[in-house]
């Protein structure tokens, strides 16, 4: 087997050094792993552990326990950060399982996050970043823990390491016939020498990254025993829900406590920067309390405007040249010249994200000490900001990461604004008993933290042969970090991303921006900026396409010369489609092509129309390239779930704020998509020996533009404005857009 | 007030307000957690059991009128169709953050009981109240199709 060398960086190593610790301490949650007679107790068992890493923990009984440093919510990152360190141990997988590692950025920060000020390096998943940042990381980490077992091997039968075979769990020498597994070898291992270096597996080795490794989370999530933070359950546990303010930025200005401290179970109702929060025996007490509160709020900080006032004022800033994104050649001269202008203008809704899972948080605080149970996708911003609502000193403040039914972004915020809400409560109840906070879902829809609204401004010429002369595309919207914790200055990224990188050859291009102050919190939603500028992008590309008479897909491969992982993702979209086939009357193709965090994506669409000329997504033809493809079938799903995802939203999802307030709540005016409009998927993977990168997000950006482009020949009306169908009106939304 | 509650063959005695809604008292006070609460209004089937085997919106049912009929959750369901079932799930990897799924594996361990060889159109009208925000369908609609062909070749 060859391997190739690896030295490890200084700055790597100390992540590589300081075993594992599940630490003291209830333990809630459990290993997870995809076989049925579950292994050994683990960390419990009798005999000698090796745990030569932060990363992974080899039992007696040869259970291999990788510590996940991210949050497993749907995208199968446990499943496949063990892979890559069990790959690189020559493990075997069905002696594997996976434990949320604790909170502890030193050990285990993203490698891809840049310090926070005022905090530091963060433990965090996000940005589609868990399996890119972990490469190399847990390569060593597997390949480390793999030499010193050869190594002890090697010195209890005094042979050479190099005379030595690892394969599934087991070491053993040819010359001898002597074998020992890992199990065996634990005790021995951990007393070896931490290697200077180690050499990793050249690819064409692996045995089990490309191969399909079963998840290690489906067998507990197809029976009812997976545990999410809903789930736990603490001797003597309380359970909270908040009555917050009906508009954002809202406070309370009195209280009438007295009807709902008459609700059978209510424990207390208290008083937190949040809102009013009543705590209960269980669930249905509080919430029963919570609708007998009496509170008069104080909106005079709150934000008062709904979304047609936004509207209205975006509209005219977009009038306006906003802050330059990116600049090449002299878009208003080329256009200026141009023999024909295109021009539109997008809306883009508000959106929540709306994770199966309600959000929700559980804490106890006692005797200066603080344990939190939560599905955070930042458990260190957690962990800081419990300790300063607390005023703990972190080390007394221990953080439980569990599964979370869901996310797509929206536990991963910059206030940790569960954890805060919980670590209030308990600070204002000073009582010892556990409390769990549920958000309803109500809460959740009405909640904030949204995918921003956005008006975009759009326009381009053509020349007397139908070439793209110059291009300019101007944002207006809210921005996800600016003047928070990540704000990193400049023309605001969340905003720009996937336009201001426009793939596109183009000799004259501007991008700008205008980022407006809005009462109404905003949060990164599956794919950020790209899910509302691949739509515009894609959806204006095809639009100029029909104005110059020419083909989408050969307009496209005409402009993509220079991205050649892009050109190779659009091809093999077109060719599994048969893009060039005649379809049947009544149904049309639409093709959207899309990099985002690393990952290259191109769809296929293919759409009929439905009652009331409703699109019907029949099909969707999907081509990723991921770099390495670590678990090729856990890639198929995640192009299902982000496709999925991105055409619930591009059909029906809309959030509009009427004089400050919400107006829906619930899945019966936020329709999640179902399953009689879910389409035929067939996902098509690039081969590649790029090292790997993020699925969770990429499928989402190509599936909104792939559709509207097909429909758009279907129906001869360009779509500038998504929802199609608004919670579930079975007519097309009716184009409001100006000229 | 107090209940008796038939679950997973095994009577329960309760105590609660008389309109919290069954999910709460499976998950509350019964400790059985593989019921989901997602939405609370019926909207979303995460919080699906079986009454006396009809596929049921446990949060939007009232203890007070469960009666006698026989609860069967996640925790309890069994039976070759219910293992079918379970097992295409696992084959096919149906799951991803897996929330929703022991609401969509009771309704589609219902579904096939009351008709073995589903059609395409007969999955949509029994999973439509199952929303999955992760947007497994495409492996759902897969596993009820192979879990039915599984009971079928036995
Ligand atoms: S929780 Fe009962 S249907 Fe959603
Ligand atoms: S698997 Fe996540 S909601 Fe269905």
């Amino acid at each position: 087997m060859t391997r190739l060398r690896a030295k490890f960086r200084p700055s790597r190593r100390q992540f590589l050094q300081g075993s594992a610790a599940a630490g003291a301490g209830l333990l809630i949650g459990f290993n997870l792993s995809c076989s049925s007679d579950s292994p050994g107790q683990g960390p419990d068992s009798p005999g000698e552990e090796f745990s030569p890493n932060a990363f992974v923990r080899i039992a007696p009984d040869g259970t291999v326990t990788v510590y996940s440093k991210h949050i497993e919510f749907g995208q199968g990152t446990y499943t496949g950060l063990a892979t890559i360190l069990a790959e690189e141990l020559d493990a075997d997988w069905d002696m594997v399982r996976v434990d949320a590692a604790p909170s502890d950025a030193t050990r285990y920060r993203n490698l891809y996050f840049p310090e926070v000020p005022g905090i530091g390096p963060i433990q965090s998943t996000g940005g589609s970043t868990a399996m890119a940042n972990s490469w190399q990381q847990l390569r060593e980490a597997g390949a480390t823990a793999r030499a010193m077992l050869l190594a002890a091997a090697a010195q209890e039968w005094g042979v050479s390491a190099s005379a030595l075979v690892a394969e599934r769990g087991v070491v053993s020498h040819g010359g001898s016939g002597q074998s020992a597994t890992y199990g065996q070898l634990a005790g021995l291992a951990a007393a070896m020498e931490l290697p200077k270096e180690v050499e990793l597996k050249d690819p064409k080795d692996f045995a089990l990254i490309g191969t399909q490794v079963p998840r290690v989370d489906v067998r507990a999530k197809s029976n009812g025993t997976a545990q999410y933070t809903m789930d736990v359950y603490l001797p003597d546990m309380l359970t909270a829900v908040i009555a917050r303010p009906p508009r954002f930025g809202g406070k309370v200005a009195s209280v009438n406590k007295a009807a709902a401290l008459r609700v059978p179970g209510v424990v207390d109702v208290v008083e937190i920067p949040a809102g009013v929060a009543v705590v209960a025996e269980g669930f249905w007490p509080a919430r029963t309390a919570r609708r007998a509160l009496s509170i008069e709020w104080d909106d005079s900080g709150a934000e008062t405007r709904g979304t047609a006032d936004l509207l209205a004022s975006y509209r005219q800033l977009a009038g306006q040249p906003g802050e330059l994104a990116r600049q090449e050649g002299d878009a208003e001269t080329a256009i200026a010249a141009a023999d024909r202008v295109v021009e539109a203008e997008f809306v883009l809704p508000f959106l929540a994200h709306a994770p199966m899972e309600p959000l929700d948080c559980v804490i106890r605080v006692d005797n200066g000490e603080c344990e939190v149970w939560a599905g955070s996708q930042a458990p260190t911003v957690d962990h800081w900001a419990v300790a300063q609502v607390l005023d703990l000193p972190m080390d007394k403040v221990k953080i439980n990461t569990l599964l979370a039914g869901g996310s797509f972004g929206r536990r991963a915020t910059f206030d940790a604004d569960v954890a805060t809400e919980a670590a209030s409560i308990a600070k204002a109840m000073a009582s010892e008993r556990p409390i769990k906070l549920i958000w309803t879902r109500q809460d959740d829809i009405r909640g904030g933290k949204y995918r921003p609204m956005y008006l975009h401004r759009i326009r381009a010429g053509l020349d007397s042969d139908g070439n793209i002369v110059g291009w300019q595309h101007r944002i207006v919207g809210q921005s996800i970090t600016a003047g928070g914790i990540l704000d990193p200055g400049g023309p605001d990224t969340t905003t720009a991303e996937g336009a201001a990188t426009l793939a596109y050859a183009i000799p004259n291009l501007t991008v700008d921006v205008h980022t407006v102050p809005v009462g109404i919190p905003v949060l990164w939603w599956r794919s950020v900026g790209h899910s509302h500028n691949a739509f515009v992008v894609e959806a204006f590309f095809d639009e100029l396409a029909a104005a110059a008479g020419k083909d989408p897909l050969q307009l496209r491969r005409s402009l993509l010369a220079g991205h050649p992982r892009l050109l190779a993702v659009l091809d093999l979209a077109a060719e599994k489609s048969n893009w060039n086939s005649p379809l049947p009357q009544g149904k049309a193709r639409g093709i959207a092509v899309h990099e985002s965090f690393g990952s290259y994506v191109a769809q296929v669409a293919e759409v009929s129309l439905g009652a009331g000329n409703a699109p019907v997504v029949e099909r969707v033809v999907c081509a990723v390239d991921c770099g390495i493809a670590i678990n090729p079938d856990n890639i198929r799903a995640q192009m299902e779930g982000g496709i999925g995802y991105g055409l619930g939203a591009a059909l029906h999802n809309q959030l509009d704020v009427d004089g400050g307030r919400v107006v829906q709540s619930n899945f019966h005016d936020y329709w999640p998509l179902r399953i009689h409009e879910m389409p035929q998927i067939e996902v098509h993977i690039v081969q590649s020996a790029q090292a790997p990168t993020g699925v969770g997000e990429p499928g989402l950006p190509p599936i909104a533009p792939a559709v509207t482009n097909a429909y758009r020949q279907l129906t001869g009306q360009p779509i500038r404005r998504l929802p199609l169908l608004p919670n579930g009106a079975d007519a097309v939304n009716p184009s409001e857009v100006k000229q | 007030m107090k209940f008796i509650l038939h679950v997973n063959g095994t009577p329960r005695q309760i105590d609660v307000a008389s309109n919290t809604p069954l999910l709460w008292v499976l998950r509350d006070e019964l400790r059985l957690t593989g019921t989901k609460f997602g939405c609370g209004v019926a909207q979303c089937g995460a919080c699906t059991v079986h009454l006396d085997g009809e596929p049921a919106r446990s949060c939007a049912i009232p203890v007070k009128a469960v009666k006698q009929r026989n609860v069967e959750t996640i925790e309890g369901v069994s039976g070759s169709v219910a293992e079918a079932v379970q097992n295409s799930w696992q084959e096919l990897q149906v799951p991803q953050c897996g929330y929703c799924q022991s609401g969509q594996i009771m309704t589609a361990i219902a579904l096939l009981r009351e008709i073995p060889r589903p059609t395409d159109s007969d999955i949509d009208s029994a999973m439509t109240g199952n929303a999955c925000r992760c947007a497994t369908y495409v492996r759902i609609r897969k596993a009820i199709h192979d879990a039915s062909s599984s009971i079928e070749g036995k």
